[in-house]
Formats: C-alpha cells, sequence, structure tokens
C-alpha cells in the first residue's frame, strides 16, 4: 500500500516554504533587481506570512481545502505578476484533490500538473521562456520518476534548483525580465528561484515529519 | 541611502493616511488600499477605475476626481494591485452605468485586472476594459511582455474621464480611451537608477557619465546604455524613437514627463528642445503638459509621449479637471 499524505503534511510543507521564502527574501529581491523591480522576496514573504496567519485562524481540514485557501490568500495579498502565478499554482492543486482526506505520491503530481499547466496558460509562457516554468515542469517529471515520498521529494527539489540554475543563459521572454532583450541574459530567474524553494520546502517538511 | 520614510513596510499606507488627510474631497480607505471621489458613485455616469504599483504619484492616485479617474487602487512599491481591491473600487465607482478599467500592460497588473473583471461581473457590474502599451521601447513580439504602459495613461484618464463626465455611455467612453491609447506613444531616458524602499539602494548600476535609453517606470533598466548625450541630443533621440512608430501625424498633445528627481527647469528646457524638434519635423503641438506625472520614485530622467489628437481628443482634453494631480477650468 502506498503512503497517503495527509493535512498535518500539506500544512507542515506550507509552514516550511512560508519559512523559506522568508529566509530567502533579501536573495529573491536581490535577482529580482538587475533584470526586474527588486521586489519578488519582499512581495512572496508578505503573501506567505498573510496566509500562515489566516490560517492560524481558519484551520483547513482537508489537503485541498488547505491548498485552496492558501492560494486565495495568495491571490489577495501578494499582488504583482506573482500573487495570481503561485496563487493559481495551489488553487488549482488544492481542487484537484479535492475533499479527499490523504493524498497519495501520484495523485499529488497529477494534481500539480493539472496546476502547473494552468499557471503556464495564465502567464502565456512556456518552458525556456526564464519563468517560474523552468523550475516548475523539471520538479514535476522528478515527481513522476520517483516511487514514495522519501525518495521523489529531494529529487524534486534538486531538479527544481537545477531547473533554476539553468535559467541563467536563457533570455528572458515574459514578465519585466523580457524588456531588457538580450541583457537579460546571465541572470536567474527570480521566480524559478522562489519555485525552486517551494520544493526545498517540501522535502524540508517531509523529512522532518519522517 | 537616505528616505523620508518610517519603515519601508508601511510606505504605502503611510502616504494613503497623507492623502486622506490633505484631500478631504477624496474618500482614502487605507486599510483596503482604495481611494474613491467622495461623491462616487455619480448618478447617470460611466465609472473610471484605475490602479498599478504605487511610486509613480501623482499616478493614479492623485487623479481622482470629477473629469478624471472616479476610483484608483495603489498597490505596494512596483507591484500590481490585488483582485479583491479592484473589484472594491469597481463597486464603489458603479452608478449602474457600468466601469471602465484603464490597465496598464504589465504581466501583473493583466493579470489581476483579468481576475477582478471576472469577479465584479459576478456582482453584476458591467466592466469595460482599456490596455495601455505606448512604450516604443519594447520590442512587442512573442519574444517579451509587450509594450508597457507609461505616459499615455493620463492622457487616457483625462479624455476618457472628460467624456465619462459628459454622460457618454460606457461603450463610447471605451472607445475614446482605446482611441487614445492606440494614437500615443512614449519613450523614456533615465539619468540614475531608482531607489525602492524594499532594497534601499539602487535596483541597477548606472555610472556616472552614462545615461540609459528606453527605460521604463519600475527602475527596468532600458535596452542600451549610451554616454551623456545634452537635453537637445536626447530630444532627437526621444522624438525620432515615438515618430518612428507613430507614424506621420497631424497635431500632437505632448507629455514633456519627469521621472521623479529631475528639476523642473531641466524639464522645460527638454520641453524647448522637443518642440525644436517636432517642429523641424513638421509636427505641430496642440498642447503641451510638463511636469512630474507619471514618475519612478527617485529616479533621474524624462519621458516624452505624444498623442495624435483629433479635434474630440483637443476638447475632451481642455474640459474642466479637478483632481489633486491635475487641475484646470473647474
Amino acid at each position: 500500500m502506498s503512503e497517503e499524505l495527509d493535512t498535518g503534511f500539506f500544512a507542515d510543507w506550507l509552514r516550511a516554504a512560508a519559512a523559506a521564502i522568508d529566509r530567502e527574501a533579501a536573495h529573491l529581491t536581490e535577482l529580482d533587481s538587475p533584470i526586474g523591480d527588486a521586489d519578488h522576496g519582499s512581495n512572496l514573504q508578505r503573501g506567505f506570512t498573510a496566509a500562515q496567519a489566516a490560517l492560524e485562524k481558519e484551520p483547513q481540514d482537508t489537503p485541498g481545502a488547505l491548498l485552496l485557501f492558501t492560494g486565495r490568500q495568495l491571490i489577495s495579498t501578494v499582488g504583482g505578476a506573482s500573487g495570481p502565478l503561485y496563487g493559481t499554482l495551489l488553487r488549482r492543486t488544492g481542487k484537484a484533490l479535492g475533499d479527499a482526506a490523504a493524498v497519495p505520491l501520484p495523485e499529488l503530481t497529477t494534481a500539480l500538473r493539472e496546476a502547473a499547466d494552468a499557471v503556464a496558460q495564465l502567464g502565456g509562457a512556456a518552458p525556456g521562456d526564464a519563468t517560474m516554468l523552468d523550475a516548475l515542469y523539471p520538479a514535476l517529471d522528478a515527481l513522476d520518476a520517483g516511487s514514495a515520498p522519501g525518495d521523489a521529494f529531494p529529487a524534486a527539489a534538486r531538479a527544481a534548483a537545477e531547473g533554476a540554475e539553468a535559467t541563467v543563459p536563457l533570455q528572458a521572454r515574459k514578465g519585466r525580465a523580457s524588456y531588457l532583450g538580450e541583457r537579460s541574459v546571465g541572470h536567474e530567474d527570480p521566480g524559478a528561484a522562489s519555485t525552486a524553494l517551494l520544493f526545498q520546502a517540501l522535502a524540508t517538511a517531509y523529512g522532518e515529519g519522517a | 541611502m537616505k528616505m523620508l520614510i518610517n519603515v519601508p513596510e508601511k510606505v504605502v499606507p503611510d502616504a494613503l493616511r497623507g492623502m486622506a488627510v490633505a484631500h478631504p474631497e477624496l474618500s482614502v480607505d487605507v486599510e483596503n488600499r482604495v481611494v474613491v471621489r467622495r461623491d462616487a458613485p455619480v448618478a447617470g455616469k460611466v465609472g473610471l477605475v484605475s490602479g498599478g504599483g504605487t511610486g509613480h504619484e501623482p499616478l493614479h492616485a492623485g487623479f481622482v476626481g470629477p473629469g478624471m479617474l472616479d476610483a484608483a487602487c495603489p498597490g505596494e512599491i512596483f507591484t500590481s494591485p490585488v483582485p479583491d481591491q479592484m473589484v472594491r473600487a469597481a463597486a464603489a465607482a458603479d452608478s449602474g452605468e457600468g466601469v471602465l478599467f484603464v490597465v496598464k500592460n504589465y504581466t501583473g497588473d493583466v493579470l489581476n485586472f483579468d481576475m477582478a473583471a471576472e469577479l465584479a461581473e459576478d456582482e453584476g457590474i458591467t466592466v469595460g476594459k482599456v490596455l495601455l502599451q505606448d512604450d516604443v521601447a519594447v520590442t512587442d513580439s512573442l519574444f517579451t511582455a509587450g509594450r508597457r504602459g507609461t505616459g499615455a495613461t493620463l492622457f487616457v484618464e483625462k479624455v476618457a474621464g472628460a467624456l465619462a463626465a459628459e454622460g457618454a455611455p460606457l461603450e463610447q467612453v471605451e472607445s475614446v480611451a482605446r482611441r487614445v491609447a492606440e494614437n500615443s506613444r512614449s519613450f523614456g531616458v533615465a539619468l540614475s537608477a531608482v531607489t525602492t524602499p524594499a532594497k534601499g539602494g539602487p535596483t541597477f548600476d548606472l555610472p556616472a557619465g552614462e545615461l540609459e535609453l528606453g527605460i521604463g517606470i519600475h527602475g527596468e533598466p532600458g535596452r542600451e546604455r549610451r554616454p551623456m548625450m545634452t537635453s537637445g541630443e536626447i530630444a532627437e533621440f526621444a522624438v525620432e524613437a515615438v515618430l518612428e512608430d507613430l507614424g506621420r501625424t497631424g497635431p500632437v498633445l505632448a507629455l514633456v514627463n519627469g521621472m521623479g528627481a529631475t528639476p523642473l527647469v531641466e524639464l522645460y528646457g527638454f520641453c524647448a528642445e522637443v518642440h525644436r524638434v517636432l517642429g523641424e519635423r513638421q509636427v505641430p503641438v496642440a498642447r503641451t503638459l510638463v511636469g512630474n506625472y507619471v514618475t519612478s520614485l527617485d529616479m533621474a530622467g524624462a519621458s516624452l509621449t505624444l498623442c495624435r489628437a483629433d479635434e474630440e481628443t483637443l476638447r475632451l482634453w481642455d474640459a474642466p479637471v479637478r483632481t489633486p494631480g491635475l487641475r484646470w477650468g473647474a
């Protein structure tokens, strides 16, 4: 029988994600300076912190409800492009999970992939445009290849980090960095970097819970 | 970098508290970040709603008032507001005649306003939308987020605001807004980088003796960097860039806009050069506005916006307006 991930695990994941973004906020903003408008870290920090505070007041009782609620909070607090994009990622994942009390890995992977496609559609971006998708899709491929959370989550974290690093030589084709044309080459995409943090948090939350 | 602030996280609410006390004719909701004409909704009038990141003052909140916007929603510094703010603004501005969203073409603004339009329509508010994409420095192609909305926003808010004040229906207000947007082009230069409160230092490094051509209004660096040029040379470059894209044109509205840290004396000097170059190109200037209107925090530099202006546009441009940032005839 495959192992299932319960609401407690997803709450740990979101807490770990908020902590990672809090810790790396200055770094994300630094990445956003030469090619964007120097606020990616502070915007996500504000959103994830607000979502944690809202969850404390209104705890959610299924993984789906928890992700849906957090996604809505991000849409309402982050602003910019990151708010709708990250909000949609979590909201659509939550929606796809339905009202199950616990979720096996393959279902989570399928839900995340559905959500990733929604994010790609919303932003009109494709892999290779130097966006968050360049960390997101490699991470999902790693989840697909994994057999259990214990190996799949760390593999996804590595794949996302590598995907983010791989945006360095790319020319940005979406978002504010695209205004720079060729001058956007040589910079890591801040959105890909923050996506890598989400998957790192997934591995951390699982490792600490195990 | 020294800044006249308390803490970076409170820059936006602090400014809104200031607007509230300085402008009792506006209703400023500091907590929900919505600025509305106190007499909104105005019966029988289409509501004009705009919004965007903070840091471009007086755009947009400073253009709320009779003859221009009914409501504005300021986001964080250089960050699009969220759909909740826009829906609240739309509800406050809607008299039943519908509202027009004036949206600058940035990924975040477009995504959030799209979500807001859907939510507002769920609440029974008819929503029209005009997208500003006047910055010729960005190559509009499948490989960019498309042209940025900059100085033309002021033209659209003023002209569409005047038509709405006359009681025109939403389709007409939307159509004049679109016409002004389509007939406007902008080009900006930076003499210094911008300092955001979140970062506390310049967002890019612009050495002394160099300028950045084709900058945006968020501290994004431009497409090209050159050794410093004279005001006359910059005017030639900017006019050329704008006209090359706008094409042949009769009379124009001209906005000579400061980015925030360039003194008016320099802007007027630049304006003289812009007029000289336009004269040499046989382009008559029907109206000129000089000042800091669509700014980028403490950036030094200027932008030029030209709008091909027909008689109706000029009539609506001249109509009375009474807002914190722009007022005449009223």
